[in-house]
């Protein structure tokens, strides 16, 4: 083709998409461990949630970091988005024709669900903002200034834990396929060896990431952490 | 053998097709894939019904010819081409359902079979090394580290047949341009045209209209030559050191 842009090809947009995800990768294992500090009681954890906010001044202003944090995920966020959806498209537009019996041979589950998993994964990213960050929406009607509190609270709710489990698990399958996969999609896996070792690790890692959010709602839930 | 088969049958590129169901009795084992459908056409043309059109050409597993989509897997359930599948791999009784390769890149000619040219193609955009014409230069004033030339060879052996662009859910000729740019990247008569290479032979894919690669790896389970899924890497590796070049 003349004049062809290498910028503008489908594996252009996989490369946003693995860059992309993962920066989300980064932000997860960090949230993560920050969540973790439940378990050392209230103050740990709210000292961990205020000391965010004053991350890097006197040098920035009040939660500046935070929000240069921040914008970088939200800029992240519409590169995954967006680069999936055209990829979306694309392979829909791929085969207008179905076949009347496919097999998958040779595919894992996870790998398959991908797309839905992701868009799983973006409706409860609205809920979790709404309920923790921009709403502080506390189901028990308790205060909404303290994080740890509204965790409690929140946790205490059986169908709120059970939804937060749902969404991680979630999570943990579209890590487990999506870590591999970039890996895969930057052009690290030349070998059978290397893409076996990206294998392992996207799939230890989304245990790890899955584990790891599920074990503080579930402690609340059984009454380990509390207020 | 007695067999059932759903076949898609369809007249021509633009009119619609469906599945029509046939009864094939005394069928043996020891037969081709292709060869049981011979059976089937010589039975059609004694009832005076159209044949049923499908591809071959070598029926060794060689050319790349043949393929069809066999009960959900591309060229059947063994590693290998149709030509090369044999009804032993199949049970009496059975119900066989038998599709054409499905993408919009590779439209529906006649019943099975489809247009590949999409393939054609994108070989044509960068699949290639420019070679000077004139006497041949000495072979051995160009070593290929042994490694390099087994993997080259490896890779080379896609007969592209199209099998991956049938498996993948996302109809992503990725596996076929990674052999290809794999195959030419690792040798030294590659080098010249690596970046223009990758950069033409992905812009004519996504021209074609085939999907994007989501390493699901479908692809590499289909492919009759084993293909592995290193090649769409190095395909991916390629890509991101052209953009560096500034491609």
């Amino acid at each position: 083709m003349k004049g062809a842009r290498a910028s503008r090809t489908t594996i252009a947009l996989k490369l946003g998409m693995a860059v992309s995800g993962f920066i989300f990768l980064g932000f997860v294992l960090a949230h993560m461990y920050g969540n973790l500090k439940a378990f050392a009681g209230h103050d740990a954890f709210n000292e961990y949630a205020h000391h965010l906010r004053e991350l890097g001044e006197p040098m920035l202003p009040h939660e500046g970091a935070l929000w240069i944090l921040r914008l970088g995920l939200i800029l992240s966020l519409v590169v995954h988005v967006a680069c999936a959806f055209v990829l979306w498209r694309r392979a829909a537009r791929a085969r207008t024709t179905k076949y009347v019996v496919k097999k998958n041979t040779g595919t894992t589950r996870a790998s398959l669900m991908m797309r839905w998993g992701g868009v799983t994964i973006l409706v409860f990213l609205i809920w979790h903002l709404l309920n923790f960050t921009i709403g502080k929406v506390n189901p028990q009607g308790g205060a909404t200034n303290d994080p740890y509190d509204l965790m409690v609270d929140t946790f205490d709710v059986w169908w709120m834990t059970l939804i937060y489990i749902v969404a991680m698990l979630a999570l943990g399958a579209h890590l487990h396929h999506g870590i591999w996969s970039a890996a895969q999609t930057l052009g690290w896996t030349g070998t059978a060896a290397k893409r076996q070792r990206a294998k392992v690790f996207g799939f230890v890692i989304a245990l790890i990431v899955s584990i790891g959010f599920s074990l503080v709602p579930l402690a609340v839930l059984a009454g380990i952490i509390t207020k | 053998m007695n067999l059932t088969l759903k076949i898609w049958r369809q007249p021509d590129a633009v009119s619609p097709g469906a599945m029509h169901t046939y009864q094939l009795a005394d069928v043996s084992p020891d037969m081709s894939f292709l060869e049981m459908l011979d059976v089937l056409n010589e039975q059609l043309n004694d009832q005076g019904e159209d044949p049923i059109a499908f591809d071959s050409d070598c029926r060794e597993g060689i050319c790349g010819m043949c393929g069809l989509m066999i009960n959900g897997d591309a060229h059947g359930p063994e590693v290998t081409t149709t030509c090369q599948l044999h009804m032993r791999s199949f049970t009496d009784g059975e119900t066989i359902t038998i599709e054409p390769w499905r993408s919009d890149a590779f439209p529906v000619v006649k019943d099975l079979v489809v247009d590949r040219g999409a393939f054609d193609r994108i070989i044509q955009a960068g699949g290639y090394v420019s070679v000077n014409t004139g006497s041949a230069p000495e072979a051995h004033s160009v070593p290929v580290p042994k490694d390099d030339a087994d993997r080259a060879f490896n890779v080379a052996t896609c007969i592209g047949c199209g099998a991956c662009v049938a498996a993948c859910p996302n109809g992503s000729a990725s596996l076929f341009m990674g052999a290809k740019v794999t195959h030419l990247g690792l040798l030294p008569q590659g080098q010249p045209e690596r970046d223009e290479r990758v950069v033409n032979m992905v812009a004519q894919h996504d021209h074609e209209g085939f999907g994007g690669c989501t390493n699901i790896g479908a692809c590499t389970a289909a492919c009759p030559k084993e293909i592995p899924l290193d090649v769409i890497s190095q395909l991916n590796r390629d890509l991101r050191t052209a953009i560096k070049h500034g491609h």
